[in-house]
């Protein structure tokens, strides 16, 4: 019997979506690789800047990635794709953790030798003036905390001894979303085309779940009138 | 000293300046008949922009050494704010090109004695050129090195004799949608034409230039060609580029960033390392050049260095005043 061929999620899939996930920071790797070569070379002449902002936006094109994965499986009936969605949800949290560790080492108060009556702050004071005094930054430092638990609990044991709670838990990657989205808002000036676009996408990916859900009532309602 | 610098035109193609010149005059002697106005004033000169070879005729004095290192002209005309053109720090040099500044006419109006819209060539007319190599020091905590050619505001302003009313100076840059793809941008929330104001003592200060030029070559399309401010004590928001409008007021104009957000940008906006700007701090500067290994981070200083200009605020809350 020829044997039929057969996409194996585990041995195909998973390692070729980590590997997609994985090209922005190879890129970010390279061009860091180039300014450690010839400084001014790879990243262009504000290059904290760049790392920073790269890493941020990476950031949060995999946190809607991830939430993007949720209404792919169901508007195209394929089950299976749920299976990537715990990658690309570290994905996200890996990017946005580079993101705010770059921030506070490249361009935060640290960075900048903040100082409080002629003494230079520490890191962990320059961290929290920062978060306290910039709205931005605080809007920024709460969907990083609030995807914290989510990276934690990802694994499958915890899946298993959370049960039930496990999705209500999970669901904190909605105002995780929208804190990231109003970090960008706050952080733009000028011309708002950045948080427009990826607010559309938000709206799109909320919607999506709110039609299902008044679908899903509607169905049992119609269940119970029978 | 002269600094002239080999022009990347052979001399043989270039006009003599007396050939132009006389070809310019006959030019607008047969306009200025034509219209049958011969007016006074410099009302009515046709608009002639700086040809390439202008600046090569002539003298500039070279500025002098400030002992910090020059940024790269790479760095100065690859990385730029110039909103009109996107907000990305490459967008200006990408798309400046699309700005026509042949021919180009200022117009001076307000509070002065003899207002007119003139060309630029014949505004510059018998000012003298000079280096000044400036700190620019942006809003955003970066800065350059950068050496300008210009003279100072205050020559300019003398031409077209400002009245004892007028207090401040308005400026405005070019308002070109066609030309200028971040003033047609759908996203911009920006008030076009952009806005610019100094208070009229703050114009008049000798270290205030109009620059038309840097690097010895005339200004690059991104840098605010082919006429731009330079006030090297505050934020480079203030030093205006590309501009087609000078108003002297009795009131304080309005100014562009602090029209968008007055918690974020004053109307001085002198550079201060004290008060912080909301979103990120002023107490220090990302001087280019800069690595990722080198930040090359400088503490920011009062009025970016340049004390003599302290007097002018004296009695002024600089913490209100932002």
């Amino acid at each position: 019997m020829p044997r039929q061929f057969r996409f194996s999620v585990v041995r195909v899939g998973k390692p070729l979506v980590f590997c997609v996930l994985a090209i922005p920071l190879v890129l970010l790797g390279v061009d860091v690789w180039r300014e450690f070569q010839l400084p001014g070379s790879g990243l262009g002449p504000d290059p904290g800047e760049e790392v920073v902002h790269h890493l941020g936006t990476w950031g949060l094109r995999t946190l809607l990635l991830t939430l993007a994965v949720s209404s792919a499986s169901r508007l195209l009936k394929r089950p299976q794709l749920v299976r990537y969605r715990r990658m690309v949800g570290l994905w996200a949290f890996t990017y946005l953790v580079l993101h705010f560790v770059s921030y506070f080492w490249l361009l935060g108060g640290f960075a900048a030798g903040v100082a409080i009556d002629g003494r230079r702050l520490g890191f962990a004071e320059a961290l929290v003036m920062d978060i306290y005094k910039r709205p931005y930054i605080t809007a920024g430092f709460v969907a990083l905390v609030l995807l914290i638990p989510l990276a934690i609990t990802s694994t499958r044991g915890w899946q298993r001894r959370l049960r039930r709670r496990w999705k209500t838990l999970h669901r904190l990657v909605y105002p995780a979303a929208m804190a990231a989205w109003t970090h960008l808002l706050w952080l733009s000036k000028g011309s708002f085309m950045d948080p427009f676009v990826y607010g559309l996408v938000l709206v799109v990916l909320f919607g999506e779940r709110i039609v299902v859900r008044i679908r899903k009532q509607g169905l049992t309602r119609a269940a119970a009138a029978k | 000293m002269i600094i002239k610098r080999p022009a990347d035109i052979r001399s043989s193609e270039i006009t003599p300046e007396s050939v132009y010149r006389s070809r310019r005059r006959f030019m607008r002697e047969s306009l200025t008949a034509a219209a049958g106005a011969g007016t006074a004033s410099l009302v009515g000169t046709p608009a002639v922009a700086l040809p390439r070879e202008w600046l090569a005729a002539r003298e500039v004095k070279q500025g002098v050494p400030i002992g910090e290192e020059m940024t790269s002209e790479r760095d100065a005309t690859g990385y730029n704010n110039f909103y009109e053109f996107g907000t990305d720090k490459e967008d200006p040099a990408k798309y400046a090109h699309e700005m026509t500044v042949d021919p180009w006419t200022v117009n001076v109006t307000g509070q002065v004695e003899k207002p007119g819209k003139i060309g630029l060539e014949d505004m510059l007319a018998g000012i003298d050129l000079e280096e000044r190599i400036y700190r620019l020091r942006c809003v955003e905590a970066w800065s350059m090195v950068i050496p300008w050619i210009g003279f100072p505001v205050k020559k300019l302003l003398d031409k077209f004799q400002p009245s004892s009313d007028a207090r401040y100076v308005e400026f405005k840059t070019l308002h070109r949608p066609s030309e200028m793809r971040g003033q047609r941008s759908f996203f911009s929330n920006i008030d076009w034409p952009y806005v610019e104001g100094l208070r009229l003592d703050e114009a008049n200060h000798p270290l205030a230039i109009f620059a038309v030029g840097m690097y010895g070559k005339l200004m690059p399309n991104q840098n605010g060609a082919p006429i731009r401010l330079v006030v090297p004590w505050k934020y480079g928001f203030k030093s205006i580029k590309s501009i087609v409008e000078i108003r002297l007021t009795r009131r304080q104009p309005r100014n562009t960033w602090n029209v968008l957000q007055p918690s974020e940008y004053g109307f001085y906006a002198n550079v201060n390392p004290n008060v912080d700007h909301p979103r990120w701090s002023q107490a220090s500067e990302r001087r280019f050049p800069t690595t990722l290994f080198k930040p090359n981070r400088i503490p920011t200083r009062m009025f970016n260095g340049y004390d003599d200009v302290a007097s002018l605020y004296k009695g002024l809350d600089l913490s209100r005043h932002y």
